[in-house]
């Protein structure tokens, strides 16, 4: 049997995990040592690139660079309509799945998904040399029935069969089991980027028991960047009098900028920030004080679903043992400060938190493939689910934090004579009212036989499996016949929309792969010619007049190519300029200059630690 | 309706020891869990997952001891157990009669805001029936050995399922009466209360 990959899908990065021969779970790198791979995807005229290449299409190509796109996974316009207005792509309103337009082709978040899933996958094809085609994906533990699928469709949609989707704290939780990190009862505080999630479990005998999960699957660290962008725009408003809100690109330039002070304001108290815009140049020193001012109602916004999750387990905070941090938005002190207030200890992070997801994954991996027989993990169902009944109420048929797989019947008549069909509309939440719970699917049950009112008795079996995944069956007593469902999924994509989605990325397999190259060439391409560029303002009166000439045809000449779809000529272009340039960077060495080449953009910052 | 005692091998006795509860709970999710069964055929898996649920199903109405109370009745009774089905005891006159005074205040409630006087009594009300809520429930478990013992000598169980029946009804007509004064005093937040079992 071939490989399991553990893979977690983030909102901000995606990782691939594997099990070595030795039992350890890894992370595998990218062929530059990355492990992170930016979970951000660009729709370039020449085709689609995902991670780092697209992460340089932000500032320059906001509208056609997709960045967390999990946050749109199995929603509807409603539940988008306030997020869409704070991102720079178009999202189209519609009745059901949410669509994003790029120029003239629309996309769902499904697909934009399996960019980065099928890239994780050719990372992990190219480091262990061998067809990778099956995985067990992460999602947020308080990700509902229709996240869950579309995260699955993403899977499929990208080639691969996911068998098993499992919750990122659990998950977590398993990582630090493998390694005996952590035992008795303990909670798993998941700050991500763009969800939290907090889980209750008990660890023993390897059995690893979820007792209670909730969350907030709108809630994380892309809230953070966004209230220090919304005071950063207001400050250069103040500074410079410019208005920057409607200017895409400066906003991304900020929002990279943000993101970046708001992680070196973790270890430090102060982070500069620089950004040169059109015109001036915008600098502004931010405190860890002005941070914590700003994102303080954010994280005291986690702080709801931990008591209801304590509540739900029916424990008291003095009860947990241990509590661990994962997610890379818990490396920031306010939120560190606050979870040690509500749980009264200290909590730990010994596993790297933005690593620890993908470990676990790639644990429950190597359990399904029988690699690990010790080890069980029982999750939950992290909301109820029900049908709706007369007068547009909810009837529970199955309460959140029930241990999954789950499943409860329920019973069905008809109300006319003869009536061959029953409708159903299931739901999923913790309202009592059908309206303000959130609409899975309806159902149609047809092929009755005619029968007087009331007479026929169709079992309906709600079954949730160990996905977190809701299965219907039917079939009526009386005649012992399978009664037909069909399923309207209301904000998923059906089962044909799945289909002809795999049909058509294979037919873009291959001209993403070629544009990723020729984006990586033509980015690199016009790093060489801005530093030269750069150098040749700084230096010029270093080099001899003819080797200006050189340099200046060297340039003409890779600018020539730079726009075109020659690779080839880009590149051996680029290596050009790069040698006849070699005369000026000793003497810009010589000349002790060396540093100031390096006039660095905001998200060069971004890639240092 | 499925025996869920049966399922653990356990006698239909109300006092279980939590302990070797959780223990077989977890050799029986080891034995049926389908993570296990990931290699076998699609009708193994099938019937891993049914197995499964039923297992974990069977746990939930057995781990707390009111909850296992309620699964009881509802096996006794041969009903189908869910989340809001209440025993369809009657509620004792004398507790409604009781009670006539709150419902009023209810009523009153209702109809106009509450001024500060009537929400204060009407929570010192409310506290006062959480308590005799939890009463009933102590009540429920501390009948567990009276039970056993019917079980044990073999005797007639209809009288102690009849007084079951009763405390529970009372249990859920003052959970209705809780959860309308809650309402009454705009405390409500409109999500459905699910107790733990």
């Amino acid at each position: 049997m071939s490989r399991i990959v553990g893979i977690d899908l983030g909102t901000t990065n995606s990782l691939v995990a594997y099990v070595d021969g030795a039992g350890v779970p890894r992370v595998i790198p990218d062929e530059a040592g990355r492990k992170l791979l930016p979970s951000i995807v660009a729709y370039t005229p020449n085709g689609v690139v995902v991670g780092e290449t697209a992460r340089r299409q932000l500032a320059r190509h906001p509208r056609r660079t997709i960045y967390s796109v999990k946050r749109f996974m199995g929603r509807g316009w409603d539940d988008v309509r306030d997020e869409a207005r704070h991102v720079p792509f178009a999202i189209v309103p519609s009745a059901e799945v949410v669509r994003i337009r790029i120029e003239d082709r629309e996309v769902t978040p499904p697909e934009v998904s399996a960019h980065v899933l099928r890239a994780l996958k050719q990372q992990a094809e190219r480091h262990l040399g061998e067809a990778i085609e099956r995985s067990v994906i992460t999602v947020p533990a308080y990700f509902n029935d229709a996240q869950r699928q579309a995260t699955k469709d993403a899977g499929r949609i990208a080639g691969l069969d996911v068998l098993r989707i499992v919750n990122e704290p659990t998950a977590a939780s398993l990582a630090y089991g493998l390694q005996r990190l952590a035992q008795g009862v303990i909670a798993v505080y998941d700050l991500g980027g763009g969800t939290f999630d907090i889980s209750i479990l008990r660890v023993k005998d390897g059995v690893f028991e979820v007792l209670a999960t909730n969350g907030n699957t709108h809630l994380g660290g892309d809230d953070f960047d966004r209230a220090l962008v919304q005071w950063l725009l207001a400050d250069v408003h103040a500074q410079h009098g410019v208005d920057l809100a409607a200017d895409q690109e400066a906003v991304q330039e900020l929002r990279l900028g943000a993101e970046a002070a708001k992680c070196r304001l973790s270890s430090e108290e102060r982070a500069a920030l620089t950004i040169p815009f059109e015109g001036f140049t915008y600098h502004r020193d931010i405190t860890r004080t002005d941070l914590e001012q700003l994102i303080a109602p954010l994280v005291d916004a986690t702080l709801g679903p931990c008591r209801m999750a304590l509540a739900d387990a029916g424990l008291a905070a003095a009860e947990i043992d241990e509590v661990v941090l994962v997610g890379g938005s818990t490396r920031v002190p306010l939120v560190r400060q606050r979870v040690e207030e509500i749980f009264g200890k200290t909590p730990h992070s010994q596993l790297n938190p933005d690593e620890v997801v993908a470990l676990g994954a790639a644990v429950q991996a190597q359990i399904l493939a029988g690699g690990i027989t010790d080890m069980l993990l029982l999750d939950v169902t992290p909301l109820s689910l029900g049908i709706e009944t007369l007068g547009g109420i909810v009837s529970v048929l199955i309460p959140r934090n029930t241990t999954i797989p789950t499943l409860a019947k329920e019973y069905f008549t008809t109300s006319v004579d003869g009536q061959t069909a029953v409708d159903m509309h299931v739901l999923q939440g913790e309202r009592e009212l059908a309206k303000d719970n959130r609409s899975l699917a309806r159902f149609d049950l047809s092929g009755i036989d005619p029968m007087p009112a009331g007479m026929p008795r169709i079992e309906v079996t709600f079954l949730i499996d160990a996905n977190g995944i809701l299965q219907v069956q039917s079939k009526e007593l009386r005649t012992g016949k399978a009664a037909s469902i069909e399923v309207k999924p209301t904000y998923g994509l059906s089962e044909e929309q799945v289909s002809q989605m795999v049909e058509d990325s294979f037919t873009h397999a291959e001209a993403d792969v070629n544009a990723r190259l020729l984006i990586e060439t033509r980015t690199e391409a016009e790093t060489v010619l801005n530093h030269v560029r750069r150098a040749l303002a700084q230096a010029m009166d270093l080099i001899r007049p003819d080797e200006r000439e050189t340099i200046d045809r060297a340039i003409a000449a890779l600018q020539a190519v730079e726009g075109g779809t020659d690779r080839d000529a880009i590149r051996e272009r680029t290596i050009e300029l790069n040698q006849v340039t070699e005369r000026l960077a000793e003497a810009m060495m010589d000349a002790a200059l060396k540093g100031a080449v390096a006039s660095r953009r905001a998200d060069e910052i971004l890639k240092e630690p | 309706m499925t025996d869920y005692f049966e399922v653990f091998g356990l006698p239909r006795k109300l006092r279980i020891d939590p302990e070797a509860l959780q223990r077989s709970f977890y050799e029986l999710s080891r034995r049926h869990h389908p993570d296990f069964h990931q290699g076998a055929g699609a009708e193994a898996q099938a019937r891993a997952l049914e197995a499964s649920a039923l297992v974990n199903r069977a746990y939930r109405a057995l781990r707390d001891p009111l909850a296992r109370v309620e699964y009881l009745i509802a096996l006794e009774e041969g009903r189908e157990l869910r989340e809001e089905t209440t025993a369809k005891a009657k509620v004792p006159m004398d507790l409604l009669a009781e009670m006539l005074e709150v419902q009023e205040a209810l009523e009153e409630a209702k109809a106009s805001e509450p001024t500060e006087e009537t929400a204060a009594q009407l929570r010192e009300e409310r506290q006062r029936l959480q308590e005799r809520y939890q009463a009933e429930a102590d009540a429920l478990v501390a009948a567990a050995p009276e039970w056993d013992a019917v079980i044990d000598a073999g005797g007639e169980r209809r009288g102690l399922v009849e007084r079951f029946k009763q405390r529970l009804a009372v249990r859920a007509y003052l959970r209705t009466v809780i959860d309308d004064l809650t309402q009454a005093l705009g405390e409500d937040d409109g999500r459905v209360a699910h107790r733990r079992h």
